[in-house]
């Protein structure tokens, strides 16, 4: 679809990514100006690192993804919505804490503490590279779909956007800022998310969008052409010849009969009456020919009953396919072990002075994030019925939605979601350039560096993964954010939850299967993930039966592989002589 | 070293009331992923207000996190109290 620009909601969206970029430099000078780069982190209030906590997690997988995940396909999005938050559990009550007994900074210390092996060193930061860049991709595509309806402009002019400003932001501020900034978008994002909901609510569920008539059931085709020309319905696209807007209630129960609408609703009356009403939802056919790519879109009419219960994305689950189960058990563990298993996730829990304030900002963080997921819930149904959907692209459901109330919540919602990504993808990219720097070319290769050369080896690093990151946000452009960041989560859960968990708990572990556990654990879900259908299908546009992988999310096999691998070669090896 | 010691020994209570609460949040979490698995169906149930079990397991799960969570910083300062770190 093409999307209308407005002055007013660009200057909005200019002004608040200019205010919190202003305050991210403002914060980062003062920071090195007081006494360094991370004593200021000890200083900061349990309180507001808990919602930095929420700020840096709630990225535009949360945001993009869910929401969009529920609008098209209902209640499966909410799926990872529940497995997002879990995560966090293992974190707190598993992990988190005995890492900080270690009394080390990053993740790659605390795994190697007890070893100074530079085995664990290198494989540790090569997974933490990509984990990284698997966790930059939604980030970037995420960008993109914000600017496309908000600026007018094409996908990869918003990835470029992010790429430039978020390397340009790594390259001359400092870490420091980014707990307050987090602090003010995780604060923001849950606020207006809040604020959007009550909307939802009050405006109660409106038969087709409140447009006169019954829904309009014509099918919309839409064709890209091997020169890129865009045809819709066999003509050029154009404003006056655009794709229908779609996702519309149809009909509502009995007892609204007659009004069209039923008025302000409260949250649980909100569910159920939907629960009683039909949507207007659409199949989307896709085939292939000399003409380019060619995209069916068949609105029809379905009981929302069916999309508020499992089996709407995870087609499989309620036709009993084993294989579509397995797929989805194996992604709802990755959810699970998978937050414990980031490392950028994993360092934000040193940043307060004491294990008690780690404590409870942790838990502030968790009731933020948690909030914000039960929000998730009404944005997504909210967008699902909201008549403003673009079929083409479900993460920009949410902006959209937002759309449909006004211009000015439009460009604060689409500013509050443009900004986390650039804080989330700084964040990666600050990791991954320290990971390259640190951990590989002065641990691994044994450079010596003065501290000058460090840092510009460490931007240098943040410029390449900059690069990278744009480059894939480009290629992914077709995908839900919220799927491929189920990917990341797959590769950290099967690559470091094995190492973590034993190295914590079992006293027999040795660096030699600590090693081997990480290689394994990224290198078999990484190929898993690159032979998977899903990839054959969306990436190399290739039959997804050629697919040797009989389901995409690998977590279900290589999570328990790496435990294996950790134990067999730990016992083959000579026990560790500490303690 | 008595120092590492010392750390160790505050770890391994955390864990046991981590632990515990880590074990009430598996079941939790499993048995809900077991009944999408096994009886999609019944989570088509009204349950509550007219809300599906789908969807009060749903929230009951991040309401659940948000309360053990809760209750571990709670034992977790109490335990704290008698002078250990």
């Amino acid at each position: 679809m093409l999307h209308e620009t407005s002055p007013l909601a660009i200057a909005i969206f200019a002004a608040f990514v200019a205010g919190v970029l202003w305050l991210s430099f403002r914060l980062g000078r003062k920071g090195q100006s007081a006494e360094g780069y991370y004593a200021a982190h000890g200083q900061v209030h349990w309180f507001v690192n808990g919602v930095a906590f929420a700020g840096d997690y709630l990225s535009a997988a949360s945001f993009l993804g869910i929401c969009g995940l529920i609008a098209f396909y209902g209640y499966d999005g909410f799926l990872y919505s529940i497995g997002f938050l879990a995560g966090w559990v293992v974190a707190l009550f598993v992990i988190a804490e005995p890492i900080k007994a270690l009394g080390k900074f990053t993740f790659a210390d605390a795994l190697d503490s007890r070893f100074d092996s530079r085995g664990i060193k290198l494989a540790v930061a090569i997974s933490t590279l990509v984990v990284s860049v698997f966790y930059l991709i939604p980030q970037m595509v995420g960008a993109g779909a914000l600017v496309t309806p908000l600026l007018g402009l094409p996908h990869w002019a918003g990835v470029i956007l992010v790429g430039v400003a978020v390397t340009f932001i790594v390259v001359t501020a400092g870490m420091v800022s980014t707990t307050w900034v987090q602090f003010i978008k995780g604060s923001l994002l849950v606020f207006f998310c809040g604020v959007l909901t009550l909307l939802i609510l009050n405006r109660g569920l409106v038969v087709n969008a409140g447009r006169p008539g019954p829904p309009d059931f014509t099918p919309q085709t839409r064709s890209i052409r091997p020169d890129g020309q865009v045809l819709i319905d066999g003509e050029p696209q154009s404003a006056e010849h655009d794709l229908r807007p779609v996702g519309t209630l149809a009909s509502l129960p009995e007892r609204y009969a007659g009004e069209g609408k039923t008025g302000p609703l409260g949250p649980l009356a909100y569910l159920a009456t939907l629960e009683d009403s039909t949507v207007v939802t659409w199949r989307r056919e896709t085939t292939r020919d000399d003409d380019g790519t060619h995209d069916v879109f068949t609105p029809r009419e379905r009981p929302a009953a069916e999309l508020l219960r499992p089996g709407g994305y995870f087609k499989g689950l309620a036709g009993g396919s084993l294989i579509a189960r397995l797929d989805f058990a194996s992604l709802m563990l990755a959810l699970f072990c998978g937050t414990a298993s980031l490392p950028h996730i994993l360092i934000r829990y040193y940043t307060v002075k004491d294990a008690a304030a780690a404590r409870k900002s942790t838990v502030v963080g968790i009731a933020t994030i948690g909030i914000f997921y039960v929000l998730t819930l009404y944005l997504g149904l909210g967008a699902m019925t909201s008549g403003f959907l673009d079929p083409t692209n479900s993460n920009m459901a949410a902006p959209l939605l937002a759309k449909s109330f006004s211009n000015t919540l439009f460009a604060v919602i689409s500013a509050i979601a443009f900004t986390t990504v650039l804080g989330t993808v700084s964040g990666l990219i600050m990791a991954g350039s320290g990971a390259v720097a640190h951990d590989l070319v002065e641990n691994v290769a044994g450079v010596q560096m003065t501290d000058h050369e460090k840092v510009r080896v460490g931007k240098l690093a943040a410029v390449g993964l900059g690069i990278v990151a744009m480059a894939l946000g480009i290629l992914f452009k077709g995908f839900n954010v919220g799927f491929l960041v189920g990917w990341a989560f797959n590769i950290a859960a099967s690559a470091n939850l094995p190492a973590l968990v034993m190295l914590l708990f079992w006293p027999r572990t040795t660096k030699q299967g600590i090693t081997a556990a990480v290689t394994v654990g990224m290198t078999a879900s990484l190929a898993w993930i690159l032979l998977s259908a899903d990839t054959f299908e969306k990436v190399y546009g290739i039959s997804r039966d050629l697919a040797p992988m009989p389901f995409s999310q690998p977590g279900l096999v290589t999570i328990p592989l790496g435990f294996l691998v950790l134990v067999v070669v730990s016992l083959l090896t000579p026990a560790p002589r500490h303690r | 070293m008595s120092q590492q010691q010392d750390s160790t020994q505050g770890s391994v209570s955390v864990n046991r009331v981590g632990l515990a609460l880590f074990g009430v949040y598996v079941l939790l979490y499993g048995g809900f992923m077991a009944l999408v698995l096994a009886g999609p169906d019944l989570l088509a149930t009204r349950v509550f207000g007219g809300v599906n079990l789908a969807i009060a397991c749903g929230l009951g799960l991040i309401v659940a996190a948000v309360v053990l969570s809760v209750v571990y910083i709670l034992a977790r300062a109490s335990h704290d109290r008698p002078g250990r770190s």
